[in-house]
């Protein structure tokens, strides 16, 4: 690959988020990495920028301006049934082209995961994955990302000084959301759909929410979480009940759980399962191995149940509670007042 | 219907372990395993030729070996494999290592379909079948639970998101990766296991698929890891909390309260 002279590498300016829109409103991720953009932008002395696509979504836009953009794309795309990976793949490489941002970000979600490797490739850009930490060079503009690999055994620096733009991934919930701040403004600029391609076809034929696939960890404040320990199905409805008399809470597990058969995958934290960043997370009988730790170590509060008081997971926890958990739980359900 | 499965072998992940002078990850002595996720791969690969007839052939890149894993997919039902190998290909990064793949793809010919698992356990990035698509220029779906049909010309498939799902429909060659909801995968059967210690397992250079030597190994990988280190320990001070269940029971009681967590 020959790499960008100077020059080249000149003429690539501002921080994009590309946004997340789900049935017609704008995910909150978009509001993080835009945060995330902002400083970026300020220590460039450059502008933040976000691609918007997708229908009906015009009469959103201000509230990007809110979290810190400066510009919003709008690529209006009325009757689009759902997410098409070639076709925003398509918009996206004109954009890159016309506009030339020195960085792309973008939210490493089920879509966002789709599209924009796609998009690195047909730009032959570099693209870093999931990354936890981003840092730029105000002076030249490199970008130096940091991200966890081998299920979080270690943290990677990646850099792309070689080409632009810059693109990275970056999972939700992992860069806070700023403060919004109404009274800032911004501009849209409107740009065309695509023509589509004719002799491939590609349709979205249905869309389906539904919480069995996707049970929504990530929504809740508080999370708590069974492992093997829970011993059985029976286990987790003593959670359940739990996480009931603690209002809002959802209910978690460890893979051995999951695979056991005792709760759906959904449910699942950790490396092959989701990743959460709760303001509490109880973990009743689960020992914390390091592909678990990865989804769920940036909770602010810890607290663990285990009898076993040297498991990884009581090392890590704010509030290790040793003891049987199918006395402590029960005792604790008791204690609650049945709201 | 002639699929190609693309698998990866990784270390088993609790074994990785940095070098505290190199700061470079000790593969040496690692025990390697076949990507757990391309097991999902590979079988919905053997169940859909078992189905409509064909061909699937593994097709991995790596060191030697790799072959373990190919044959891993041989005694499960896969017809034959291929290895990519070579030193030009060390150190490609996802969209280096998805040239590669994309080029070894036009090479076997007539494709109609290519099958990754949802994402490597190693890298973890989830890019190179995305990558693979981009480079054939062919239609993709990923994080798919379920083929629900499949013609000589289109697939519908289930696509997995974190809201729920949708039904995709596309012409076919195309890409899909897929998620561990898809199937379950089998194990291997003796005739399998003969069939996979008997096998030829042709290795492919960077010449034997055209290969654009800029666009492989390092020099072909836009990104560059410039630094491996530990993670961050999490700073905690823990709170111990013991004695009898009852008193641990009110003792969490009152931080839970303290903190209006309850
Ligand atoms: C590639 C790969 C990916 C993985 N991905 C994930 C993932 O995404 N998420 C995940 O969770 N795991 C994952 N794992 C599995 C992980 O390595 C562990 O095997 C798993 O997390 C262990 O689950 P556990 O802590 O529930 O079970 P265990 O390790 O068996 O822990 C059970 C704990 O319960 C305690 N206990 C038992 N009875 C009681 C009682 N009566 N009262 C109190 N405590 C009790 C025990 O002391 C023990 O500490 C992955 C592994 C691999 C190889
Ligand atoms: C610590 C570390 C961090 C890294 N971070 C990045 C990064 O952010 N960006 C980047 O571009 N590269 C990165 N790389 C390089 C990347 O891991 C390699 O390019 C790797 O060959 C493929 O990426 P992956 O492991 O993420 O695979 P994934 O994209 O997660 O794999 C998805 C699927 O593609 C198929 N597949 C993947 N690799 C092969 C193969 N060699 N042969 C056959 N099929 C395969 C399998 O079906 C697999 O299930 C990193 C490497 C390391 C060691």
């Amino acid at each position: 690959m020959i790499a960008f002279t100077d020059a080249e590498r000149k003429k690539y300016r501002n921080i994009w988020v590309v946004a997340e829109i789900l049935f017609g409103e704008i995910q909150p991720v978009t509001y993080e990495l835009t945060g995330a953009a902002r400083t970026l932008a300020d220590l460039r002395k450059s502008e933040v920028w976000v691609v918007v696509m997708g229908s009906d979504i015009e009469g959103k836009l201000e509230s990007l301006f809110a979290y810190g953009a400066d510009v919003a794309i709008l690529v209006d795309n009325p009757g689009s049934s759902g997410f098409v990976d070639e076709t925003e793949t398509k918009i996206m490489k004109r954009l890159i082209i016309k506009y030339k941002p020195e960085v792309v970000i973008c939210g490493a979600t089920t879509r966002g995961r789709a599209l924009i490797p796609r998009v690195s490739v047909m730009t032959h850009c570099g693209l870093t994955a999931d990354c936890t930490g981003l840092s730029i060079d105000p002076e030249n503009g490199d970008l130096l990302q940091t991200r966890p690999a081998f299920g979080g055994n270690v943290m990677a620096t990646i850099r792309c000084s070689n080409h632009r733009p810059q693109m990275a991934t970056v999972r939700p919930r992992v860069m806070k959301s700023p403060e919004p701040d109404p009274g800032r403004a911004g501009r849209i600029i409107k740009e065309d759909m695509l023509t589509s391609d004719s002799e491939k076809i590609k349709q979205i034929i249905d869309v389906f929410h539904s919480t069995e696939t996707a049970y929504n960890l990530a929504d809740a404040q508080i999370i708590i979480s069974g492992g093997r320990g829970m011993k059985g199905p029976e286990g987790f409805k003593l959670l359940k009940q739990f996480a009931q008399r603690v209002g809002g809470a959802a209910v978690g597990a460890s893979r051995a759980a999951v695979d056991s058969g005792w709760i759906p995958y959904a449910h699942q934290v950790g490396q092959t399962g989701q990743t959460v960043q709760t303001k509490v997370y109880i973990a009743c009988g689960i020992s914390g191995q390091i592909q678990h730790l990865v989804g769920m170590q940036s909770c602010d509060l810890i607290i663990a149940i285990d009898k076993n008081p040297d498991t990884p997971m009581m090392q890590i926890a704010d509030i290790a509670v040793v003891g049987d958990l199918f006395e402590i739980i029960p005792e604790i359900i008791r204690e609650i007042p049945n709201l | 219907m002639k699929i190609v499965v693309c698998i990866k072998q990784v270390p088993a992940t609790n074994d990785a372990k940095i070098d505290p002078e190199t700061k470079r990850i000790i593969r040496e002595g690692m025990k390697a395993i076949l990507n757990p996720f391309d097991t999902y791969a590979v079988e919905e690969g053997v169940q859909l030729r078992d189905k409509f007839g064909g061909e699937v052939i593994a097709l991995s890149m790596g060191p030697p070996k790799a072959e373990a894993s190919l044959r891993e997919a041989i005694s499960v039902g896969v017809d034959r494999a291929i290895l990519l190998s070579d030193r030009a290909f060390g150190g490609s990064d996802t969209w280096a290592t998805s040239y590669v793949l994309a080029k070894a793809i036009e090479k076997i010919g007539d494709v109609d379909l290519v099958i990754c698992g949802k994402q490597a356990i190693d890298g973890d990035t989830a890019q190179v079948g995305p990558g693979i698509a981009a480079h054939l220029d062919w239609l993709q779906a990923t994080y798919v639970m379920a083929v629900e049909e499949i013609s000589s010309s289109s697939i519908r498939v289930k696509r997995m998101h974190e809201d729920g799902y949708d039904i995709c429909e596309m012409s076919l060659p195309a890409v899909i990766t897929v998620v561990k909801d898809i199937n379950i995968p089998r194990v291997p059967s003796l005739k399998g296991r003969l069939a996979s210690n008997k096998c030829e397992i042709p290795v492919w250079k960077p010449d034997d698929i055209n290969a654009d030597t800029s666009k492989i190994g390092l020099n072909g990988s836009p990104t560059r890891v410039v630094k491996i280190q530990p993670p961050p320990p999490r700073h905690t001070s823990t709170k111990k909390i013991e004695g009898s269940s009852i008193e641990c029971a009110q003792t969490l009681l009152r931080e839970l309260k303290l903190r209006s967590i309850v």
